[in-house]
Order: structure tokens, then C-alpha cells, then sequence
């Protein structure tokens, strides 16, 4: 049959570059593996040559592929499966990168571009490639990475069997559907099934990129340790291996804490980190990365600590791929949030051999090797910096390795055929370790830089750590008397072990700014390393106490409408005790916390389905009973193509604090309201009953102009002002209004939301007499259900990310000996962006 | 041990002994947080164990009705589950309604079983629609385009 109006062309050229690029990646791994191989030059040279044009061939078929699949989704052909599931029509142009990230194919399309940047950054670094160089060896195994990466996005069967998943697959072959019987079927085809909400924020457009560029930057030390092992040069990876192995710890911290923030500007899951698996399995790479650079760093200094070097750079690239395994083949099932779902067994099993790929053949090359890797016979001095920065690094490595296995308890489920599921407090289970790694973290990073290389004189050292300590004790003793960390739920041991924490991430915070001076004495190109220890010591300290002094606002008692469940310790006024919805009658001001919070209207966004709820916020002072601070938030709810709905939170972000709200439960749609008006007839001065109470007829105002209505003395208008006095004696006002005017007869009837009534005035009897109309209904009342939480400090958890990224950069660009020029430039370009990003755009 | 970290062996007693004492603190710990992971159970199997926090995995019993009124008190929600094997329980969650209970067609309930009812803590529910990638879904969806000839 032929299909009307289908634009298969661009389908055709995406496809043939995804075959172009499978094949090229193939050539390349093959030439780059056999030149690193050939001792001969001339043979070396040629091999080479034939490698670096198939990987830039590589290259350049995955962005034309990129662009074909945004030329697709930026023009609504539905006719393609990707469009019709990721894009809409009412979609901002903005979304439409994040489109492309959103499927499967996409990301690791994603993935696959930054490798080959990656790589070619690499062709262009390395000299004298030939004699000396790296590249065959650390090229072979990227371009190994890309055709297990292409393979995935191939779409081809081999048998019944479908070997990865195209991104241009034709929705009416992917779908069974009466429509695709007719040659006509596109006009059916209105709209695609669009973005998911959630993913509709600005970090999603920066997220993934950073993300996944951090993934693939970490392939660079994994190939350099292989390319150590492979040409026999057992200790001089390091060196160019370095940089890049920083630059992988700065993009991809910055790329987690990048979710961090989305999850908490989008999630209503109240807070920037849960220990989700999705979150876990992207920062136990990171730690072992972590630990990697620094046991790089001792190795360089001392000679020690190689051998965990090669275990590290090779175990945080595994990870990566572990995470992938992980997170994209649905094994975490019930665990997750995140909606990653099961992509098909072929791909599972595609996942699966592509982490064996790289597991096996490094590790098992790292045990063959042990014997020939040089070891320094000369043991480390308890008090040299190489002893403690390796502890450091081990702590760091047996934390990734805690967390990980925490999060694999599915797999084992799988494997094993168990029933373990996540305890009760999944956040505290995870908390209570790693708050004890923040405490040796924070203590480590703070006195380690004060030790020498090699062997350190006790009497300075003490002599220098003696002011730094002192301050940190005086600064943490005077939080705990002022501003008191109130985490009472997991009992006071915690409570202890987060007090030390917070000294800890506070001593390193001192020791390094002061290290800065005392021990570079101001030097700030070498100050990287301290710089990163400051920031992350920064983060710890605004974690510690964003999280512990976390409070929930819209809880039922701090509003006086007290539901009490019994059993529960009157001490713990958060989660333990789980009421933390409160509801708000449109109009009715409600006390939360320090604010009076009145919901006042909602509206509807650009997208059909999602709802704002306008709250204003506002703070009286408590002598004066002036408005202090005045705010508006609008948390919306998005009811989604597929009918799912999503709550979206909305902030107000201070300096020293968040006030974040989302909410709970709205009715979705009005009801159809049956109650009748009851005309009751009144005299000035009359009294009428409701169900709640009775309604007062307090005067009839001729031409009323006041706050509510402006008429003139010329027009035709009563208003009838009226008192309510509710069972609970609570007094409202209403004024309903009759005008007459060259159209006819107008009645602007007044609703009392609190009390579920309607008041109209009806008109006039020839007594003297107003007819008033009455409804009551049930189905009038509007309402809100929502939750609020105040974060206190959370800008130090987001600031000292800042600071972290920008050390660890100023320390690549040190390693990487670039020029001042550039040095300068990179540094200007991260910090800006950070900043705007994170503490600006908002 | 040893291919993790060989420096341990060319090491000082004073050294090993450190290193030791961490892994055991971390050992300690994993051990000591292995104590409070849950389980996966029925409602039978949930009635013995009452007073532990377990995983149900159940279904809403859509004949029985949901209580839930956000004016009065929104944080009551009760309900009744179903699971595959026959039991049936009261389920009461002191949170709001999530929005799809009633659309969902699985629920993993986080919580304990008291006498009467399960006292739930947290609530996940798996939605028919919740993923795209589900094609019977996107079929569905297909067919109910607006303006559809069907």
C-alpha cells in the first residue's frame, strides 16, 4: 500500500549513517588495535592514519544522525516512532533537545557523540603519536565503546532476533492500530505523545549532556590504565591520564548534582537526593573516580599506590556501565522512581555483554599483570600525606562499594530468587554509613594537606593545625547554642554522629582556606586541590544542615487542626508522624508555619491539562502586625497525554533558605453542581438561617462604589450588604449586586467559599423587600491539598558544588599544563555557567 | 583483599590495624543496616507477621470504597487491597490520595499489618500508562485520537 504524506527520506539517510557508523567504529577498533600492536613505524604510521579517518567518520555519521532525529522531532513527522512518542505539536521549541535524551536511543546516541569528541580531543593532544604516543591504545578502546554504543541503535534483525532499536522506526510498524490500514492514516494522527512534564524544566535540556559527558569522560583513565598494561609502560599512564581523569570528576559531579537540582525543582519528592538506584548507580563511579585521582596524585608524588590506581581507573568506567545495566534494563523494577523501563531482552543481553566487554578483559589483564606493576619497597610513614590520602581514597572506594551494594538488592533478587526488599527508612539506612564517611572525609581532607610528602615534622604540623581546629570547634560549639541541627527522628546517637559531621566538614572548610595561606602561601594556581576540599566540605556542611533542619510547614499541627495518631514520640515532629498535607479552602488564609498562606485562584499553563494554584504567602510581624514578607507561588499539576498526573513544586528561594510547596491532591474536574437557589425574602435588618449558620441583611446600598464595585450615581445598581455568622462563630462579609443597564438585568452573585455558599440577589418585592437567593452546595467548595517544607541553607549545598567544580578545574588545568590564557578562559567559562545555573536561573 | 589493596601487605602493624578497623566499622555497618531490610509478602503471609514492616504487593479492590475527604482530614486515606492469592485487607495511609489509586492496576504498599487494617507508610503504585514504551499503551492512545474514523 502506499502511505500518504510520509516523509521517509530523512528516515533513510539517519538509518544509513547509523549502519556507516556501526561499520566505522568496527574499522576503527580493528586499525587502532592493530597499530598499537606493530612495532614496525611505517606499518604503525599507515594503521593509524586508516583508524583516525574511520573514528572521524564515526564521528561525523553520529551527528548527522543527532540532527536527523531533531529535523524529525522539530517537525512533527509522527510518521516516526521517536517523534510520536517524545514530541508534541504544543511542545516549546526550547524541550526539543530534551526530546532527544528522553528515549533510549537518544542518550546513548548522546553518549556516543561525546566519546567521539573525546577521542578526536585526544588525536589532536597527542604528539608524536607514532613513537611515543598513547593514542592507538587508548583510541582501541574507545572505538570498542562505540560499537557496543551504535550497536544499540541498530535496529537490525538477525533472525528473530531485533539487534538494538532504531531511532527511525515507522510508528505504524512499531504499533498495531486499525488507522494504519488506510492509505490516509498521518490526518489521525493529531499530535505526538509529547514529553514527559517532569522532563519539561530547563535542567533537562543541561542535564543529560553534562551527565553524559561525565559517563563517557571516565572511559579516558579506564584506556589509559589499559593502554599502560598494553605497551608495558606500567607507571607512565598517569601522568597524561591525570587531567582527564579530573575533568571526569568535575562534569560528573556537576552532572549528578545537575539531577540533584531537577529532582528538586520537579520531583515532588521533597528534597535534592533519596538514594534512588538511578542516583546511586551515577555516584558510585564517582567516589571510585575520586579515589582514583587521588591515589594518581600519591603515585605521582611518591611512587606509591599504583596498583590501586590501575583498580580505580578501571572500576569507575565498569561502574558506569554497571549503572547503565542497571538502570536501563528495568531489573530495578518496584525500587525506582526513575520510569526507565525494560527495553526488550536483545538489549538487555546487548547491555549485559557490553559490561562484560570491558570488566572481564581489564580486570583479568590487571591480576596477569600484578607481578610487573612496580611496587616501592620503602612502606608509607603513619605521618606522611600518602598514608592518610590513601586511607581517604579507601574510604572512599568501600563507600562506592556499600552503596552499590545496597542498590544491587533486585539483582540479587533476580540472581538468587530472594524476596529482600528496601527497609523501612530507606534514606536513614543509607544516612547512618555515610554520615560516618563525613566525618573521616571531613577530618582527612582537613588535616592531610598539612602533612608532607614522605615523612612530616610532628611539632609544625601541630603547630599549624592548632588555630584551624580551634576555630571550627568555636564556630560548630556556637551553631550548636544558636542555630541547633533538629533531626531528632533517628535518635540522638545520629543526632551525636551528625553534630561531629558538621564539625568535621567545617574543619576541612577552615584548614583548606587557611592552607591556602600558611601553606602556599597564597599561591592560588597550586590552590586547586584545596579549593575542591573547601567546596566539598561546603556541600557536606549544607547537606547537614538543609537536610537535618529541614521543617515541614504545611504540617497539621503547626496549623492548630490537630489529628492525633497515637504512639508516636512527641519529639519528632517530622516524618515519623507522616501529616504533612494540609488542606486550603480557596480564599480562607491558613496559618504554615511562620506564613498565612491563602490560596487564591488557579489557572491554566500553555499545555492543556496542567492547572497553576496561585498561594500567597505572606508574614506578619507578631507586635506590629505589619506585612513583613510577601510571596506568591504557583505549584501546578499537569494531567498528562497518558493520563498520568504530575505535581510540579515551585520555590521561593531566599539566601538563607527555600520555602518549596507542591501539591498532594486537587480535584481534577469541577462537578456538576445540582443545588437550586432558595429565594428567601428580606428586610434591612432581617435575619435568614443556612445549615451553618444565619445571614444577616445589614443594609441594601444604592449605587454601591466601593473597594469591590465602582458604579456611578447615574447607573442602576443595588448591592445588599450581608453578615454570615458561621456555628463557629466565625463572621464573613458578602455583597451580592443586581444592575440594570441598556442590556437587560445583571446579578454579580458572591460566594462565600468557606461556608459552601452561594448569595444572589435575586431582585426586589414591592415591600420594601430584597429576594434573596441562597445555594448551599457541597460541590461548590474549592479546595487545595498541598505539603510545604522551609530548606534552610540549601544554597551552601549548591554553592560549594561551584567551589568544588572550580578546584577541581583549577587543578586539571595545573596537571594539564595548559597555557595561562586557556587556563584563564576555562575557568571564567565553568565558573560563570555554574553560578548562573545554579544559584541565578531560577 | 590482597588484589584490592596490595599496599596492605608491605605495611606496619600500626597500619594494617587501621586499615582493618575501618573495614570492620564498614563491615559493621553493612551488617548492622542488612538487620532492617524488609521483605516482600501476602496479605496472609503479612497477617502472621504482624507489627513488622513488610512489602505487600496488591491490588485496589475496586468493590469497596475509598474514604478519603481532603476538607476534613487530608491525611486519612483508607482502602481495601486485594492480592493474587486471595487475602484482603483494610489499608489505611496517614498521606494524601495519590491521584491514579484508582487507575492503578498494582500497588507496592510499604508498611505494617495491625489488626484490623494495614497500616501503610508509602504507597507506589504502578499505572497502566505509566511508561511510553509500553505499546499495547501507545495503541490504545493511537486509537483514541480525536476525530478517529473508529
Amino acid at each position: 500500500m502506499q502511505f500518504e504524506n510520509e516523509h521517509l527520506l530523512p528516515g533513510q539517510i539517519g538509518h544509513f549513517f547509523v549502519l556507516l557508523a556501526f561499520v566505522a567504529s568496527i574499522v576503527a577498533t580493528i586499525s587502532y588495535f592493530t597499530a598499537a600492536k606493530k612495532t614496525d613505524l611505517i606499518e604503525k604510521r599507515s594503521w593509524l592514519n586508516f583508524a583516525r579517518l574511520a573514528f572521524i567518520t564515526q564521528l561525523i555519521s553520529a551527528a548527522i544522525i543527532f540532527v536527523t532525529i531533531f529535523y524529525i522531532c522539530a517537525n512533527h513527522y509522527f510518521e516516526y516512532m521517536y517523534a510520536y512518542k517524545h514530541a508534541s505539536k504544543e511542545l516549546e521549541p526550547k524541550y526539543l533537545l530534551a526530546c532527544i535524551w528522553e528515549g533510549q536511543e537518544g542518550s546513548f546516541l548522546l553518549w556516543t557523540i561525546w566519546h567521539g569528541i573525546l577521542g578526536v580531543i585526544i588525536m589532536i593532544k597527542s604528539k608524536n603519536p607514532v613513537s611515543s604516543g598513547w593514542e592507538a591504545p587508548v583510541m582501541s578502546v574507545i572505538s570498542l565503546a562505540q560499537c557496543f554504543l551504535l550497536m544499540m541503535l541498530l535496529g537490525l534483525y538477525v533472525g528473530e532476533v531485533r539487534l538494538g532499536s532504531s531511532p527511525f522506526t515507522l510508528t505504524r510498524n512499531e504499533i498495531a492500530g486499525p488507522i494504519f490500514s488506510r492509505p490516509d492514516y498521518l490526518t489521525f494522527i493529531k499530535d505526538g505523545v509529547g514529553l514527559n512534564v517532569l522532563l519539561r524544566n530547563y535542567w533537562m535540556v543541561i542535564h543529560p549532556p553534562i551527565l553524559f559527558l561525565g559517563f563517557a569522560s571516565t572511559i579516558i583513565p579506564f584506556a589509559f590504565a589499559y593502554a599502560g598494561i598494553q605497551t608495558k609502560r606500567f607507571g607512565e599512564w598517569v601522568t597524561p591520564a591525570l587531567p582527564w581523569a579530573l575533568l571526569s570528576a568535575c562534569v560528573l559531579g556537576v552532572g549528578i548534582m545537575m539531577g540533584g537540582k531537577w529532582a528538586y525543582e520537579s520531583l515532588s519528592f521533597g528534597g535534592y537526593w533519596a538514594w534512588d538506584p538511578v542516583e546511586n548507580a551515577s555516584l558510585v563511579p564517582w567516589l571510585i573516580l575520586v579515589a582514583g585521582l587521588h591515589t594518581m596524585v600519591i603515585f605521582k608524588a611518591t611512587g606509591h599506590s599504583l596498583k590501586a590506581s590501575y583498580l580505580f581507573a578501571f572500576l569507575s568506567f565498569i561502574f558506569i556501565l554497571y549503572s547503565t545495566f542497571l538502570t536501563r534494563t528495568g531489573i530495578l523494577g518496584d525500587t525506582s522512581v526513575h520510569a526507565f523501563t525494560d527495553a526488550g531482552t536483545a538489549i538487555n543481553v546487548m547491555i549485559l555483554i557490553f559490561v562484560a566487554a570491558f570488566t572481564l578483559p581489564s580486570l583479568g589483564l590487571l591480576i596477569a599483570n600484578l607481578k610487573k606493576i612496580p611496587v616501592i619497597q620503602k612502606e608509607e610513614s603513619t605521618n606522611s600525606r600518602e598514608f592518610w590520602m590513601f586511607i581517604g581514597s579507601l574510604v572512599f572506594f568501600l563507600t562506592a562499594i556499600f552503596i552499590i551494594a545496597k542498590t544491587s538488592v533486585p539483582v540479587y533478587n533476580k540472581i538468587f530468587g530472594t524476596q529482600i526488599a528496601q527497609p523501612e527508612d530507606v534514606e536513614l539506612s543509607y544516612n547512618k554509613v555515610v554520615i560516618m564517611v563525613a566525618i573521616i572525609i571531613g577530618l582527612l581532607s582537613a588535616v592531610t594537606q598539612y602533612l608532607k610528602y614522605k615523612k612530616t615534622a610532628t611539632g609544625t604540623f601541630f603547630k599549624k593545625i592548632a588555630l584551624p581546629t580551634f576555630i571550627a570547634a568555636a564556630i560548630s560549639i556556637s551553631l550548636a547554642i544558636f542555630y541547633p541541627l533538629t533531626y531528632y527522628k533517628a535518635g540522638a546517637g545520629y543526632l551525636g554522629a551528625a553534630y561531629i559531621a558538621l564539625f568535621a566538614a567545617i574543619f576541612s572548610v577552615i584548614a583548606n582556606s587557611m592552607y591556602i595561606w600558611t601553606g602556599l602561601n597564597g599561591k592560588l594556581k597550586s590552590a586547586g586541590a584545596s579549593i575542591a576540599h573547601i567546596g566539598f566540605a561546603l556541600m557536606l556542611v549544607g547537606i547537614l544542615i538543609s537536610s537535618s533542619n529541614k521543617e515541614v510547614i504545611s504540617s497539621s499541627r503547626t496549623n492548630g487542626i490537630n489529628i492525633n495518631i497515637s504512639g508516636k514520640d512527641p519529639l519528632t515532629k517530622q516524618t515519623d508522624n507522616p501529616l504533612e498535607n494540609l488542606t486550603l479552602i480557596r480564599q480562607v488564609p491558613a496559618g504554615m508555619g511562620p506564613y498565612q498562606v491563602t490560596y487564591l485562584k488557579d489557572s491554566f499553563g500553555n499545555e492543556k491539562g496542567r492547572r497553576f494554584y496561585e498561594l500567597l504567602f505572606q508574614r506578619k510581624d507578631a507586635v506590629t502586625n505589619k506585612l513583613t514578607e510577601q510571596f506568591t507561588l504557583k505549584p501546578d499539576v499537569y494531567i498528562m497525554k497518558d493520563n498520568n498526573m504530575s505535581s510540579n513544586p515551585d520555590t521561593k528561594s531566599y539566601l538563607n533558605k527555600d520555602v518549596f510547596t507542591f501539591i498532594s491532591y486537587a480535584v481534577s474536574e469541577k462537578e456538576e453542581d445540582t443545588a437550586r437557589f432558595n429565594i428567601q425574602e428580606m428586610a434591612e435588618g432581617d435575619t435568614a438561617f443556612y445549615s451553618n449558620g444565619i445571614i444577616i441583611l445589614n443594609r441594601v446600598v444604592k449605587n454601591p462604589d466601593n473597594e469591590k464595585y465602582h458604579f456611578k450615581p447615574t447607573d442602576a445598581a443595588l448591592m445588599a450588604d450581608i453578615t454570615l455568622i458561621g456555628k463557629d462563630s466565625m463572621h464573613y462579609k458578602a455583597s451580592p449586586v443586581i444592575h440594570i443597564d441598556a442590556f437587560g438585568v445583571n446579578q454579580i452573585d458572591d460566594t462565600v467559599y468557606a461556608q459552601n455558599l452561594y448569595l444572589k440577589f435575586a431582585g426586589v418585592t414591592d415591600g420594601q423587600k430584597i429576594k434573596l437567593g441562597i445555594k448551599e452546595s457541597d460541590k461548590l467548595i474549592s479546595y487545595v491539598t498541598l505539603k510545604a517544607y522551609v530548606f534552610p541553607y540549601i544554597n551552601l549545598v549548591w554553592l560549594g558544588l561551584i567551589i568544588m567544580a572550580l578546584g577541581i578545574v583549577m587543578s586539571a588545568v595545573k596537571r594539564a599544563k595548559l597555557s595561562t590564557f586557556y587556563a584563564a578562559l576555562a575557568l571564567i567559562f565553568a565558573g560563570v555557567g555554574l553560578f548562573y545555573m545554579f544559584l541565578l536561573a531560577n | 583483599m590482597i588484589y584490592l589493596c596490595p599496599e596492605i601487605l608491605k605495611m606496619k602493624k600500626t597500619h594494617i590495624f587501621l586499615l582493618v578497623g575501618i573495614a570492620a566499622l564498614i563491615v559493621t555497618l553493612i551488617v548492622f543496616s542488612a538487620g532492617d531490610f524488609s521483605t516482600y509478602e501476602s496479605i496472609a503471609s503479612a497477617k502472621n507477621k504482624q507489627g513488622t514492616f513488610v512489602h505487600l504487593i496488591a491490588k485496589l479492590d475496586k468493590s469497596e470504597p475509598i474514604e478519603y475527604d481532603a476538607i476534613n482530614n487530608p491525611n486519612y486515606l483508607s482502602f481495601y487491597a486485594v492480592d493474587s492469592l486471595g487475602g484482603k485487607t483494610k489499608v489505611v495511609f496517614h498521606n494524601s490520595k495519590p491521584t491514579d489509586l484508582e487507575k492503578s492496576e498494582r500497588i507496592v504498599m510499604k508498611g505494617t499489618m495491625k489488626a484490623d487494617h494495614f497500616e501503610c507508610k508509602d504507597i507506589l503504585l504502578k499505572c497502566p500508562s505509566k511508561y511510553k514504551d509500553d505499546k499495547k499503551q501507545l495503541e490504545k492512545t493511537i486509537a483514541d485520537q480525536p476525530d478517529s474514523a473508529y
